[in-house]
């Protein structure tokens, strides 16, 4: 049993470790080069010829600008989207039916939320087909730019699809800590319309517990780059994009340049999360008045009725989009305009299951590796909090944001070129390594509450019935958790399948999963095998909550025969 | 993508740990060493990965060679050859002469020009090949020169493609045949037409194409370009064609697709009416794939499209060159072509020789039924040779400072 002690000892520091340490290399990675210095690359001169190059390359300003709209926008329609939901129909059947159709959507990977999207409102997408020629009157697609719009407008729309029920979970965690019907009763009997009174009662309160995952929105949406890859306009690309391409660029005299322009992505992210904190500081200071002014309605029905509809919208787009990759997986050859394929067939599966072995293997494999990597991690570390809430093992929580909030493509792409100046062969070490930075925070956040909600006492009793702080663990506390870890195990894996850019750069493209193939894919090419391949991506994080929720079962049901 | 974790860790312990394993050369003209060595190599196949069809002949391949020769086969996808190029440019400018990370490259023109010039190939490997006898290279000079550049056994060839150009007959029945009746028919028709990026290989090939035809088969295009060469004068009418040209392109010619496959998307989708490729099987491929209207048919130019082979190099800095080059000579048999030529598979005609062929294969070949939308050897004609490699850069370089920024 003392290995247990041991690791509980060692945990926090090894997860500041795994969360800080390849944050803050990265950046030292880039930091360097972008002024002039990386002598492996004989760069020993420090200077600012990076950025002069960096700033002379076609299109920055708007790549720059493109980014900083994306990050600003998407998290603003999204939040407005949630809270007005929320707000409005809060207790509802409508707002538990949106619930169920929601927390599913988050599993679904960002890539195939995009694609799914794509697939939709393309010229030649399935909505166009849908209302082609009855309604529209076209007989060969319009000759418009709607994916790949100049300013990214698409993209945010797919960022937002995925970003509204992140929010949405995200809020409902707070708004039981908040203590939100509480506030609303009280709002409600002080005669405040439902709208009027929980922007007044319950949002002061519910916004700080919900700010750090808006940061991470803001920072994801600002730095984005499979969404970008695929909805994203190409001349210029956002910055995120361009930076990857400049990365990945062979011409080696290139990395500088592509250092400048991943620090520029940091600048970029930091000013968009600067223009928001000054955005809350005005809002603070304009509501200050109307918080106190007594009004007690304010156009409910209609604010109520704009936040029901961004709702269904994003649930409709996504499962619409979800819809039309099942359809195109199993089509055969579907002119423009017909609503419906000419033929169906299997062919489409049939070459993907050939070629998708390896991409579900390899997806599979790291999912699973930093997936319980994380889980054993997050257990050492909030055992070691629960068994001496003195000491201080706050900091690694300060630590927890950081992957998400600093943009990947930077300190990625530092650690890649550490990886490279070292000789560690990129490969599948590196990229578990890599996801368990971004799988772990999530699988804290999603175990840390059920672990402080179980009842001390049950570990008291244990140990005063005789038993070590390790045996009351593995015999008290495992067991009695076993559900939430398993779920928090599933939340993990969703978000270690999901994951393109740490596959994609620590493994140099030898390591592909299907989410860099359905990304790659998505380039050009047929839109069959694309679905296919993005429908398997999405279905893979359901298999891991099925299996979160049906294990719990099973092994209840075998120690209940064992004890009964 | 054809790798095993186990491997992959594998290959990761033996390079951090045993730097000095396989970095004697193999000899080639010692067949059985070179089996013998290959037995349990995994050779990184730098290949373009943009055919989807292609794709599963290579990984067909991958697993043959698995289970007849012990030999591991990943193919690294390319969105462009030159990819592979720089990476090993770049581990020869950092010094590492052994353990590279490309084994085998797929191939030709100004890529294999330039790994030529710069030191980067192994070899001379190819013409010790047991299968390469078979291309017949005395009477097949295009297995020999590439581009104009001498080959001299630095690669093997793999197969043959030609320029076609394919339409939906219901929607157009009579495709334009030359490069002014395109432009008339373009003109009369805005938004039915494009072609790729001048920078994609397809794009360059268009413009190649075009060059071609308004200017001549020029001798001039056949040598490298000097200081003396007057290349803006000699591609002068091009410019001028593309310039009239390109107002009437699909989106007004402000944006050009990526590829081959967005083309193929495109037609099917209803978007163009006419499109080019560099597979001859195009067309059928699309078909059988349901990408393709079963009206699709393809047809050749008048004068003629341009032609040529397609090879497999292995760079000087390999790490599992016999394994590459049991690949390679694996990828020659009649079987391995076979499949490759059949329109069901990756499409594209041989480089093989029937003449040298035992009965039974040439029969196989012979039996072989065409694609439904694929032209027949005489129906495609005389491939019109492909210029010098410098050709193919200086028109990259002039559509991108003509057209790239819009």
């Amino acid at each position: 049993m003392k290995p247990l002690s041991a690791w509980v000892h060692i945990s926090p520091w090894l997860v500041l470790v795994v969360l800080a340490g390849p944050v803050l290399a990265g950046l030292a990675g880039i930091v360097l080069p972008a002024f002039g210095w990386l002598p492996a690359l004989g760069g020993d001169t420090p200077g600012f010829h990076a950025w002069r190059q960096l700033s002379e390359q076609p299109g920055l300003f708007r790549m720059v600008i493109i980014s900083l709209v994306s990050g600003l926008l998407t998290t603003a329609v999204s939040l407005a989207i949630v809270s007005l939901f929320v707000a409005g129909w809060s207790g509802t059947r409508a707002f538990r039916a949106v619930e169920r159709c929601l927390s599913p959507l988050l599993s679904v990977p960002h890539a195939a939320a995009a694609l799914a999207l794509m697939f939709l409102i393309a010229p030649s997408g399935l909505l166009a087909r849908w209302v082609s020629p009855w309604l529209s009157g076209w007989q060969q697609p319009p000759d418009l730019l709607i994916v790949n719009d100049v300013w990214g407008f698409s993209m945010m729309a797919g960022l937002v699809v995925k970003e509204v029920p992140f929010l949405f979970l995200v809020t409902l965690a707070a708004l039981r800590q908040c203590h939100a019907g509480d506030r609303m009763r009280l709002a409600r009997s002080l005669g405040y319309a439902p709208m009027a009174g929980w922007f007044r009662a319950v949002f002061p309160a519910l916004y700080p517990l919900i700010r750090l995952p808006v940061y991470a929105v803001i920072a994801y949406a600002s730095a984005a780059v499979d969404v970008g890859l695929i909805l994203g306009p190409t001349s210029p690309p956002p910055l995120s994009v361009a930076v990857l391409g400049w990365l990945n660029d062979p011409r080696l005299d290139m990395r500088f340049m592509a250092s400048a322009g991943a620090l520029l992505q940091v600048l970029v992210t930091v000013g968009a999360l600067s223009v928001w904190w000054l955005g809350e500081r005005l809002v603070t200071g304009i509501s200050a008045g109307w918080l106190v002014s007594g009004g007690r309605r304010c156009a409910d029905r209609w604010w109520s009725g704009a936040g029901l509809v961004g709702v269904m919208l994003t649930v409709l787009l996504a499962a619409s989009g979800l819809l039309g990759l099942l359809i195109w997986s199993f089509a055969g050859f579907w002119s423009f305009p017909a609503n419906w394929p000419g033929q169906w067939t299997m062919t489409t599966w049939e070459r993907a299951v050939l070629l998708l072995g390896d991409p579900l293997r390899n997806a599979a494999l790291v999912g699973v590796v930093a997936t319980l990597l994380s889980v054993l991690l997050v257990l050492g570390w909030l055992e070691n909090g629960a068994r001496s809430p003195l000491r201080a093992t706050r900091l690694p929580q300060r630590a927890l944001y950081l992957p998400l909030i600093v943009p990947a493509v930077a300190f990625l792409f530092g650690l890649v070129m550490l990886q490279a100046l070292l000789g560690i062969q990129p490969g599948l070490a590196s990229v578990v390594l890599g996801h368990l930075v971004f799988v772990l925070p999530y699988v804290y956040l999603s175990l840390s509450e059920s672990y402080r909600r179980m009842d001390p006492r049950w570990i008291q009793l244990a140990r005063t019935l005789g038993a070590s702080p390790d045996r009351a663990f593995f015999r008290v506390r495992l067991p009695m958790l076993m559900a939430p870890c398993l779920t928090a195990a599933a939340v993990g894996f969703a978000v270690s399948i999901g994951q393109y850019l740490p596959t994609v750069l620590l493994g140099a493209g030898r390591v592909t999963t299907v989410t860099t193939e359905a990304v790659a894919l998505a380039s050009g090419g047929d839109r069959r095998i694309v679905a296919a391949f993005a429908l398997t991506q999405a279905v893979l994080p359901a298999v891991g909550y099925a299996l979160a929720l049906g294990l719990p079962a099973l092994l209840m049901r075998r120690t209940r025969r064992i004890r009964p | 993508m054809r790798r095993e974790w186990k491997i992959s860790f594998r290959l990761m312990m033996v390079l951090l740990f045993t730097p000095a394993l396989s970095t004697a050369q193999p000899d080639p003209d010692d067949w059985d060493s070179v089996l013998e060595e290959a037995g349990g190599q995994t050779v990184y196949w730098n290949a373009w990965g943009g055919e989807p069809r292609m794709n599963d002949h290579i990984a067909w391949a991958a697993r043959e060679l698995e289970s007849r020769f012990d030999v591991e086969v990943v193919h690294v996808k390319l969105s462009d050859t030159a990819e592979a190029v720089s990476r090993v440019l770049a581990e020869k400018a950092a010094g590492r002469d052994r353990n590279g990370a490309v084994d085998l490259i797929w191939i030709n023109g100004e890529n294999f020009a330039a790994m030529k010039r710069e030191d980067l190939l192994f070899g001379p490997w190819a013409e010790s090949l047991p299968n390469f006898p078979l291309t017949d290279p005395d009477n097949n000079p295009a297995v020999r020169e590439d581009f104009t550049v001498p080959v001299e056994g630095y690669q093997a060839p793999w197969g043959k493609s030609q320029v076609i150009f394919y339409h939906d007959a219901a929607r157009l029945p009579e495709p334009p045949r030359s490069m002014p009746a395109l432009l008339e028919w373009v003109s009369a028709n805005p938004g039915r037409f494009t072609y790729p990026r001048g920078d994609h290989f397809l794009g360059t090939t268009f413009l190649k194409q075009a060059l071609l035809e308004l200017r001549g088969q020029d001798e001039l295009f056949y040598g490298p370009i000097d200081e003396e060469t007057d290349v803006v004068g000699a591609t002068r009418p091009l410019w001028a064609f593309l310039d009239q040209l390109h107002p009437h392109l699909w989106r007004q010619g402000r944006v050009f697709p990526g590829g081959g496959s967005q083309l193929r998307r495109m037609m099917g989708d209803g978007e163009i009416d006419l499109a080019l490729s560099f597979n001859i099987n195009e067309a059928t491929t699309g078909l059988l794939n349901y990408e393709l209207p079963p009206s699709v048919d393809s047809y050749v130019m008048d004068e003629g499209t341009i032609g040529n082979v397609h090879f497999l190099a292995i760079p000087y800095n390999a790490s599992h060159k016999a394994g590459a080059m049991v690949l390679a000579n694996f990828l020659l048999s009649p079987e391995a072509q076979l499949r490759k030529q059949d329109p069901e598979g990756a499409g594209g005609n041989t480089v093989l020789s029937m003449d040298r062929l035992n009965p039974a294969d040439r029969d196989r070949f012979r039996d072989l039924l065409p694609g439904p939308a694929t032209l027949a050897p005489d129906e495609l004609g005389a491939p019109v040779p492909e210029p010098h490699p410098d050709w193919t850069l200086a028109l990259e370089r002039l559509w991108l400072e003509r057209y790239g920024v819009q």
